[in-house]
């Protein structure tokens, strides 16, 4: 049984290369969604609103502006088999030296404070990369690598339900949290769900779920048709593109579930704002 | 569609000037005839005026406004709705508040004509920084 080495100086320069490109490329699905929605938008406000986002995402990508000046906390999941060996730094290390980077080369902003009560002092080089690190079978490295905003992020909630909880209450708790979002999470919005796990993977399934493909439906059908009726009443509420009114407020559902414990059913609501700068390299 | 010179300023910015007007002292500049403009640009590229420019969550800055006001402030420019009660205080004040398009940094940094560190800059990100600005975008939210 072989093992197979990486060295940290060959993978740095790509994932330095893959933040620069996701600071000025917008998710190609939500890019051609904005597109779409400005061309049926009754409302003019709205559609001045998409017109200006829409040309946003055409400049960002052609004169590489950032798409938000939020260029976000590093948030990477990562998938590491067992039988891959980093030969000389670990890979928040190798993480964090590439953020420090790309922060220089692309003009990121220092979004990151230590001591978050009392001073709240920015460690000046976007650090630390959050980092979400799994073993899986065989030598690869996957590393899904996302700038997930602060704007967004802050109207993202967690609540431990009751077995005995039915789906209704699950969808009103999603669309009571897009509506005490309003426009501060930047609508129009991907809502990542995670239903199950214990208080803290919860969480990471809402996260992780964030950036499966939009487009993909749900595996399970009964999580799938929970995904669209969540949609729907998420739509209904009529908060609109940038809280401007409309039907514009949310672009996708996507649910991740894991098993829980017999006494619990947690459910977590991550809010990404149309800003959705995601993409995946492996090694 | 906004021309003028307007100031940035967030949470620890904010911050910052409710201490000094707490501890007795004077803001080192006139509230009155500016605009704060809730934002933290991103850093400024070799051949470009400014960096990426967007509106931060103006709510945060809430708790802030009743004492700014009461020293002057007038205009302020965000991304979402602020409390009734700041809503009230802004209509009584005569001031205004004023939105304008979160993620939309490369669009807005393209009505900037420039940017300079103002205040603190110790702050990084979130220090006080003057933009002037041509056709900037903007929509009148609470009068």
């Amino acid at each position: 049984m072989s093992v197979r080495t990486l060295f940290s100086k060959e993978i740095i320069p790509l994932i330095v290369q893959e933040i620069g490109k996701i600071t000025c490329q917008l998710d190609t699905d939500v890019e051609n969604s904005l597109q779409r929605m400005r061309e049926v938008e009754k409302s003019e406000l709205s559609r001045d609103v998409l017109d200006i986002l829409v040309e946003n995402a055409s400049l960002a990508r052609t004169e590489k502006i950032p798409l938000c000046q939020d260029t976000g906390t590093l948030v990477v999941f990562a998938s590491m088999g067992k039988d891959l060996y980093l030969a000389d730094l670990t890979l928040q290390e190798i993480l964090d030296e590439a953020m420090q980077i790309a922060q220089q080369e692309y003009y990121l902003r220092a979004s990151m404070v230590k001591d978050p009560i009392y001073q709240r002092k920015n460690t000046l080089n976007n650090c630390p990369v959050i980092l979400h690190l799994e073993m899986i079978p065989g030598d690869r490295l996957t590393l899904c690598i996302a700038q997930k905003g602060g704007g967004a992020e802050n109207m993202s909630r967690l609540q431990m339900f009751s077995p005995s909880a039915d789906e209704n209450e699950i969808i009103n708790f999603v669309v009571e949290t897009v509506k005490r979002a309003g426009s501060k999470a930047c609508p129009p919005l991907i809502i990542g769900i995670g239903i199950g796990g214990n208080f803290e993977t919860c969480a990471l399934l809402a996260k992780r779920a964030i950036f499966d493909p939009l487009t993909k439906e749900n595996e399970h059908p009964n999580y799938a048709e929970l995904e669209k009726r969540i949609l729907s009443a998420v739509n209904d509420t009529g908060i609109g593109v940038q809280g401007m009114g409309g039907e514009g407020t949310a672009l996708a559902v996507k649910i991740r579930t894991s098993p829980c414990h017999l006494a619990s059913l947690p459910v977590a609501v991550n809010l990404q704002c149309h800003a959705h700068r995601h993409t995946e390299i492996t090694f | 569609m906004l021309t003028g010179t307007i100031l940035t300023a967030r949470d620890a910015a904010h911050k910052r000037m409710h201490e000094i007007l707490r501890d007795g002292k004077r803001i080192p500049f006139e509230l009155a005839n500016t605009l704060i403009f809730y934002c933290g640009p991103s850093p400024v590229s070799t051949g470009k005026s400014c960096g990426a420019i967007g509106p931060t969550t103006s709510a945060r800055m809430d708790f802030y406004m009743e004492e700014l006001i009461a020293n002057g402030l007038r205009m302020t420019m965000g991304k979402g709705n602020r409390s009734l009660k700041v809503e009230e205080m802004i209509r009584n004040s005569g001031s205004v508040y004023l939105v304008t398009v979160g993620g939309a940094a490369a669009y807005l940094s393209k009505r900037v004509v420039s940017c300079e560190t103002f205040l603190w800059q110790d702050m990084g990100a979130e220090a006080i920084y003057k933009l002037e600005v041509l056709d900037f975008p903007a929509y009148i939210a609470i009068f």
